[in-house]
């Protein structure tokens, strides 16, 4: 399965469905606790991580929090 | 108002800008922008909005100059170590600029303070250093109406995007919630390149001023992020997301309260 992850081409070697779940530990994501996703334009709710699939040609982006500034 | 002989002078290489000209720099002078934060960010925003003749400028900071600021925050020099930030700020821009107003706000941001804080303000800029302060700004904003810039660091990377309420989507629209206290590192802990913020400070300034002037596009809907070690830029668009609890279709979030959860020691600390 072709993916477009963060700008980049990725190819995930998987049998059957991917849920964004499983894409997170698939591709080693850091902070899943936190992170946000956004597949093909629309930002998931994390508590439909388990139920949203992955398919060939989607576009995900991990977006992650940045809270410098001021320190 | 009239522009004087000396300011004409003064913002000759903007005047010549078609996209500015002598109109655009009247309305600069007739605009007010609040900057929260008087640090890594609020430093290159203060100085060059000050020089770029932003009539009235809040700054907000309670926080007084360390000397472990200075790597990165150069609107502070080494004799203002103990002095007020906001002080601090102000002499710098005034000496840049006497033409300028700048109001001091020397306390943190919070619920019960940061509406009328606001309230008189044609733009505001994130440049605080905390989520609790993130998230209380893009309420404040987007109950209150008022298009702001948000801008975040750590180490060497850096996000910004503008929010312009009812027409763009939010900070919350991508992150419903803060994430909790102490999870995500801040520049105190993790360290940050001291050149980043003046990337992305410079690019929130940008935006303030375009706003200002009504030109151009403004930084809607789309994350930039920015990588120093790459150095790579990056445009994430987004769409407004129906389930944001504060500007999606059942809001959840009607009044301005404190994220007490992501309020870190040291942001109630001093
Ligand atoms: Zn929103």
């Amino acid at each position: 399965m072709n993916l477009t992850v963060n700008g980049k081409s990725a190819t995930i070697e998987a049998q059957g469905n991917v849920s964004v779940l499983q894409l997170l530990d698939l591709l080693n994501v850091s902070q899943k606790e936190y992170v946000t996703v956004e597949l093909n334009g629309d930002i998931l709710d994390r508590e439909s991580f388990a139920a949203s699939p992955v398919q060939d040609g989607d576009t995900v982006e991990f977006l992650y929090f940045m809270g410098g500034g001021a320190l | 108002m009239k522009l004087t002989e000396d300011q004409i002078n003064r913002y000759s290489r903007h005047i010549l800008l078609k996209e500015v000209g002598g109109k655009g720099q009247k309305k600069l002078l007739e605009g007010k922008v609040l900057i929260i934060g008087a640090g890594g960010l609020g430093s290159p925003i203060a100085l060059y909005l000050a020089a770029a003749g932003v009539g009235t400028i809040g700054i907000a900071d309670a926080d007084d100059v360390d000397v472990t600021n200075l790597q990165r925050q150069v609107i502070h020099f080494t004799p203002d170590v103990g002095k007020p930030k906001v002080i601090s700020a102000k002499e710098k821009m005034q000496a840049i600029n006497p033409d300028v107003e700048v109001r001091t706000y020397q306390e943190w941001v919070s619920a019960a303070n940061i509406a009328d804080m606001i309230a008189d303000y044609d733009f505001v800029i994130d440049g605080t250093d905390n989520f609790a302060a993130k998230f209380l700004i893009n309420d404040a904003c987007v109950l209150g109406g008022k298009p702001y810039s948000h801008g975040g660091i750590l180490q060497f990377d850096g996000q910004t995007m503008t929010v312009a309420p009812g027409q763009s989507p939010c900070y919350r629209c991508i992150f419903p919630e803060p994430p909790p206290k102490d999870a995500i590192p801040s520049c105190s802990q993790a360290g940050v390149i001291g050149v980043l913020p003046g990337v992305l400070g410079t690019i929130q300034a940008t935006e303030a001023i375009k706003y200002l002037l009504g030109q151009g596009d403004l930084l809607t809907g789309r994350l930039l992020t920015y990588s120093a070690l790459r150095m790579r830029f990056r445009e994430i668009p987004f769409r407004k997301n129906p389930k944001c609890p504060i500007c999606g279709e059942h809001p959840t979030i009607t009044t301005l309260k404190d994220e007490l959860d992501a309020m870190t020691v040291c942001d109630l600390g001093h």
